[in-house]
């Protein structure tokens, strides 16, 4: 194996484009390495030394955010965690301190594992992605990366630099949570988040729902046909479409038939959750702790 | 391919020959000789090889050596106060927070790194600071009182 570490981004971008993989926190990577999983690329190039992808700022329509800002700083950041609290959501839930120190958005996005917690709250929110290379930058929306379990539309050489999030504007905000067996290191057993905008009257004038660990990628819809129906009813609706949709597999976590029914439960407290916020409220992150998914302490 | 590279721990200079592919669990403890540091699950799941990089909580195991170099590592060994237990070690100690012990280095690095950021943490706040730390002896309790009183005696100065 070669190793390098990366003081510029286009020092990274030149040793992808001779076959080198980017590590940030190595999360991912080296824990696949060592489960066997994977072998370790075997020329790796270090991005996480690389200021410029730590950021995360307002735009003018919404925030871009650095590749390499750490579910830590997401789960922590005063932006994120009360306008894009369904990001907030996810990223604290992510394996334990240790690792939300070090994993980052940009490792989470990329790794494609269908059971991502940042995965289902980016593509309802209508997150993009900037993919970086020698040859120029394209923006790709998010949905549209994953092309399968650990699989993107991403060359070889490009290099994931930011994500960028559209302001959900008045009365709208949106909600993650995802079952789990217990309460640290653990992979959604099934997951679902959560857009809603309300109307003045307090009916939805949008909604949208993602699943995580139902599909081979996160499953995404919009529930067009619930406009200017009340959050009750169209939680209902979410919850029956979110089971009926879902491509489950069976495995060590949970049979099928179980995720089916409890992705559709997940989906109708993240409809709700999501009204709740877009109505105002606050509910602390994650929404899991606060309505008390998991084992009590 | 074998490479020469510096790591800081606990405030000196090693120099270190390691192949790329070492995580920094296996040059900590057998190259540099610091056995504070524990191997237990070696899959990133139970924390005993926890150490903090430039003050944050990292599993050492499933972490490459030479991603660490020129960053601030600080082992259980750092933690103690010249030939003295460190506060928190202390504590853990009195409050009945230790038996087999394998998990405490673990437990002492993620207490550590909690209470450099939330120095006054509610038991919730202390639960999810050692979130990532599996201890099979105590049932966790009186490592919680333990980090409890020692940041009543931080915050009392």
């Amino acid at each position: 194996m070669s190793f390098t570490i990366a003081r510029t981004v286009e020092d990274a971008l030149a040793a992808m484009a001779t076959g080198a993989r980017p590590i940030a926190g190595g999360t991912d990577l080296v824990v696949g390495a060592r489960h066997g999983k994977a072998p370790l690329p075997s020329a790796l190039v270090a991005i996480d030394r690389l200021r410029e992808l730590k950021s995360c700022e307002r735009t003018a329509d919404g925030v871009s955010i650095g590749a390499l800002f750490t579910h830590h700083d997401i789960e922590t950041h005063p932006l994120l965690t009360t306008v894009y609290a369904g990001l907030a959501d996810g990223s604290a839930l992510v394996g334990s301190p240790a690792t939300r120190h070090v994993g980052t958005i940009g490792g989470n996005i990329m790794n494609a594992s269908p059971a991502m917690d940042t995965g289902a709250p980016l593509a309802v929110m209508g997150a993009e992605v900037e993919l970086r290379s020698l040859r120029g930058s394209r923006r790709v929306p998010i949905e549209q990366l994953w092309t399968g379990p650990g699989r993107t539309c991403a060359e070889p050489d490009e290099l994931c630099v930011a994500v960028h999030i559209p302001a959900p504007g008045e009365r709208a905000n949106s909600a993650y949570l995802r079952l789990e067996y217990r309460r640290a290191m653990e992979i959604a057993v099934v997951g679902a988040a959560a857009f809603v905008a309300l109307a003045e009257d307090g009916t939805i004038a949008a909604l949208r729902v993602g699943l995580t660990a139902v599909s081979p990628t996160i499953f995404t819809g919009d529930l067009l046909g619930q406009v200017g129906r009340s959050v009750a009813d169209a939680a209902a609706v979410a919850a029956e479409l979110s089971s009926q949709q879902a491509t489950p597999i069976s495995d060590v976590r949970a049979s099928d038939r179980y995720r089916r029914h409890t992705v559709g439960v997940m989906a109708r407290r993240a409809v709700e959750a999501a009204a709740r916020r877009a109505a105002g409220e606050t509910i602390d992150i994650p929404v899991n702790r606060a309505i008390g998914i998991g084992a009590a302490s | 391919m074998s490479e020469q590279i510096h790591l800081h721990v606990n405030g000196v200079d090693y120099p270190v020959t390691i192949a790329q592919e070492r995580n920094l669990l296996s040059v900590i403890r057998g190259e540099i000789g610091l056995t504070g540091t524990k191997e237990g699950c070696d899959d990133c799941e139970c924390g005993a090889c926890m150490v903090l990089l430039d003050g944050q909580p990292v599993n050492s195991c499933s972490y490459l050596a030479v991603q660490a170099q020129d960053r601030e590592i600080t082992t259980v060994e750092g933690l103690a106060d010249g030939q003295a237990l460190g506060m928190l070690q202390r504590n853990l100690l009195e409050a009945g927070g230790v038996q087999c012990g394998f998990c405490t280095p673990g437990m002492l690095i993620s207490a550590t790194a909690l209470l450099a950021r939330t120095p006054e943490p509610s038991e919730e706040q202390v639960r999810i600071g050692l979130s990532g730390n599996l201890c099979r002896c105590t049932g966790y309790t009186k490592i919680v009182q333990a980090v409890q009183r020692a940041a009543t005696e931080l915050t009392a100065g």
